[in-house]
């Protein structure tokens, strides 16, 4: 469902923003929060209240969805199964990734031949073009175990779960906007998904920031350039809840990735377009109207050149 | 001889004030590319350079500047080293033992300090260092009733940055493990790899001997105290996971012997193995020549050749190729992976110092406790 008012901000916790962007989208009534990516710590929100200095209100999501766990075992059951296959799923995806983007990046390194460049770059194009074709098939395989998962417990129509939306529903009838902080993505994105709290959302404005900006997105891409084991290869992980399209937000990216590594920037801008792959640093906005987009200033996205560059309208 | 070295003997023959415009403003040693260029000011008789890197002679001697009291030795050393050493004085027939005068940068460990150099493309890890956005953990003092040893022993536990007692937490005991803090940069390390989501949040105990040598030989003792006292007791005191997969020991020198005799003693308990600049040695045949001391090590490691079973899940050695036990512990690594364990192992251009261990940990650590790096984005 895509909104029409979406605010991404930059990591919140050295350098908040939060309170900035909602007093200048001229919130009324409360701010509803969801802070499952923090999971157990949930409801450690002191500091977002008092930066906020105003009425917030915590849906308590990942502590309602440990409540549909306990209460319904079948539904339980199957979540577990449901995660042991996508699990299995992003292995297979992994091994394949591996190859096809070790050809890509040495297509992108090798140098330019002369009377030669037209076969290297036709080559590069093919390389790119095998990634994004592996990402696509990978997102429909999840994609498909999601929608089994759905057809046959259908859990929006689930007591518990229609008891706790019902909560949830009328919180955010009072509210003026929502929240959604960063943490654990997958923890955030399936329990959001759980309760399809998007849905209860109407047309509030929404701020996000991190694994929330991530989770709410058309794709949600996992990435390190230097982690401390394994190759380092961004991966899609699965669809988003789609509040909005056309950006894919990169949180902590000046920390997380080579900016200045052309090869590197370009290959992410090529593999994830016509998506605006967007660096979100500490102070970076950018805002969605429901059609289009406005990025602060300096708020930079990866361009297919290799460079960073301004994020702005798309 | 190149380099610095060379231009010194060069202005040797200019006289003594050339030497000394040479070398003015020059921070020592001097490196380039392979050549680290030492040099020593003063009135002795002799001047050697005493490191401890397995296959070189330990004390090389200083070329004395002719009439001057300058002295400098040149030697190849392969980049990314590091290497301590101290300048051997002999005046009168008195040698001492010092520290490079010229040189600000020392390594401490528990008998003082060493000088130490860095050759071209080596860099002291980031991630030792304090990083002020990294939360803080805490280390508490704590004590342990030690059936095995019959007395009360005082230990200390590092808790992660928000710790909770309604979490569960992986832990790892640590031998000499307040020697790992006070030398090794434990506690930024922990903090900033739990911060960058490299590691998850987890329970160190350090633990000390009074009596390493002999505790840390595969004493029964102390394997007892460790599977029998120390873990049962922290896990009833402190939120911890429990699981073997999710308890370990580490150590280095003999704390790597102590870490991997307990887990032979007790398979099945410990998940996870730590082990840096293992003391393995053994013989193949004969005795062994590196003293008394390693009589209980030998043993011990003879009889786990012969018997290895399966003292751990994951292994993660690491060595540095100056020291003498290079050989013992690489002799161990196909060993042990053909007795299908799950073995990391990690070289270094480093010796048997501190400072080699601290700089494998972040390696270690992560691939024997995989963080939430890919997940989590706060």
């Amino acid at each position: 469902m895509i909104h029409h008012r979406v605010v991404l901000l930059g990591p919140q916790r050295l350098q908040p923003t939060l309170n900035k962007a909602v007093a200048a989208a001229r919130v009324s009534g409360p701010l509803a929060a969801i802070t499952a990516g923090w999971e157990e710590r949930e409801s450690e929100d002191q500091e977002m209240r008092d930066h906020l200095g105003g009425h917030t209100i915590n849906l308590r999501v990942y502590d309602r969805a440990e409540d549909v766990m306990r209460r319904d075992p079948e539904l339980n059951a199957a979540i577990r199964e449901r995660q042991d296959r996508l699990r299995v799923q992003h292995d297979l995806y992994r091994v394949r990734l591996a190859h096809a983007m070790a050809a890509a990046r040495e297509l992108l390194h090798r140098e330019q031949t002369d009377g030669y460049s037209e076969m290297l770059n036709a080559e590069r194009e093919a390389a790119i073009e095998a990634v994004r074709t592996l990402d696509g098939f990978h997102l429909m395989k999840v994609v498909d175990v999601h929608h089994e998962f759905e057809d046959r417990l259908r859990p929006l129509e689930r007591s518990i779960v229609e008891h706790h939306r019902r909560e949830m529903a009328h919180i955010l009838n009072d509210c003026g906007a929502l929240c959604v902080a960063g943490g654990h993505v997958v923890a955030l994105l399936h329990r959001m998904r759980l309760f399809d709290v998007l849905g209860l959302v109407e047309h509030k404005p929404i701020f996000a920031w991190s694994a929330g900006a991530m989770a709410l997105g058309e794709r949600v891409v996992l990435f390190h350039d230097n982690p401390p084991q394994g190759t380092g290869n961004a991966e899609l992980f699965e669809e988003g809840l789609s509040a909005y399209s056309g950006v894919l937000p990169l949180p902590h990216a000046r920390h997380r990735l080579h900016l200045h590594d052309r090869t590197r920037v370009a290959l992410m801008a090529r593999r994830f377009a016509p998506a605006q792959v967007v660096a979100f640093d500490a102070l970076t906005r950018m805002e969605w109207n429901g059609s289009s987009w406005h990025g602060d200033k300096g708020t930079l996205r990866l361009t297919e050149g290799g460079v960073m560059t301004q994020a702005g309208a798309a | 001889m190149k380099g610095l070295a060379h231009e010194i003997e060069r202005s040797a023959t200019m006289g003594a004030a050339a030497v000394a415009a040479l070398i003015e403003g020059k921070q020592f040693p001097v490196v380039e590319g392979r050549t680290v260029t030492f040099v020593f000011r003063g009135d002795v008789d002799e001047v050697r350079l005493r490191h401890w890197i397995h296959g070189l002679p330990q004390a090389q001697p200083f070329h004395n500047v002719p009439h001057s009291d300058l002295w400098f030795l040149a030697i190849d050393v392969p980049e990314g080293s590091r290497m301590e050493y101290k300048l051997e004085i002999v005046k009168r027939d008195e040698h001492r033992l010092i520290q490079d005068p010229l040189n600000p940068n020392v390594a401490l460990d528990p008998y003082g300090a060493n000088s130490v150099v860095y050759t071209a493309g080596y860099a002291v890890p980031d991630w030792s260092l304090h990083d002020n956005d990294a939360r803080p953990g805490e280390i508490r003092d704590h004590e342990i009733k030690s059936a095995a040893f019959g007395e009360t022993r005082r230990i200390q536990v590092y808790l992660p940055a928000r710790y909770r007692p309604t979490r569960r937490y992986p832990l790892l005991v640590m031998h000499d493990g307040e020697d790992y803090v006070r030398y090794a940069a434990l506690k930024p390390i922990l903090d900033n790899l739990i911060h960058r989501l490299e590691i998850p949040s987890m329970i160190v105990a350090l633990i000390q001997s009074r009596d390493r040598l002999n505790e840390y030989a595969d004493d029964a003792r102390h394997a007892k105290f460790l599977a029998e006292d120390l873990v049962p007791q922290l896990e009833s005191h402190f939120p911890l996971v429990g699981k073997p997969s999710a308890r370990g020991l580490a150590g280095a020198s003999f704390g790597a012997v102590a870490s991997l005799a307990a887990a032979w003693r007790y398979q099945g308990f410990f998940g996870n193995l730590l082990l840096q600049s293992g003391s393995f040695a053994f013989t193949d045949i004969g005795k062994h020549d590196r003293g008394a001391v390693f009589d209980p090590v030998v043993r011990f490691v003879n009889a786990f050749r012969r018997q290895p079973g399966h003292p751990a899940e994951h292994m993660f050695l690491s060595c540095g190729v100056y020291e003498s036990l290079i050989y013992y512990n690489r002799s161990l690594v196909p060993f042990l992976q053909k007795a299908g364990l799950d073995v990391r192992y990690v070289e270094a251009n480093d010796g048997h110092n501190w400072e080699n261990w601290r700089d494998r940990l972040r390696e270690g650590l992560s691939w024997l406790y995989p963080g939430p790096l890919w997940m989590v984005y706060e």
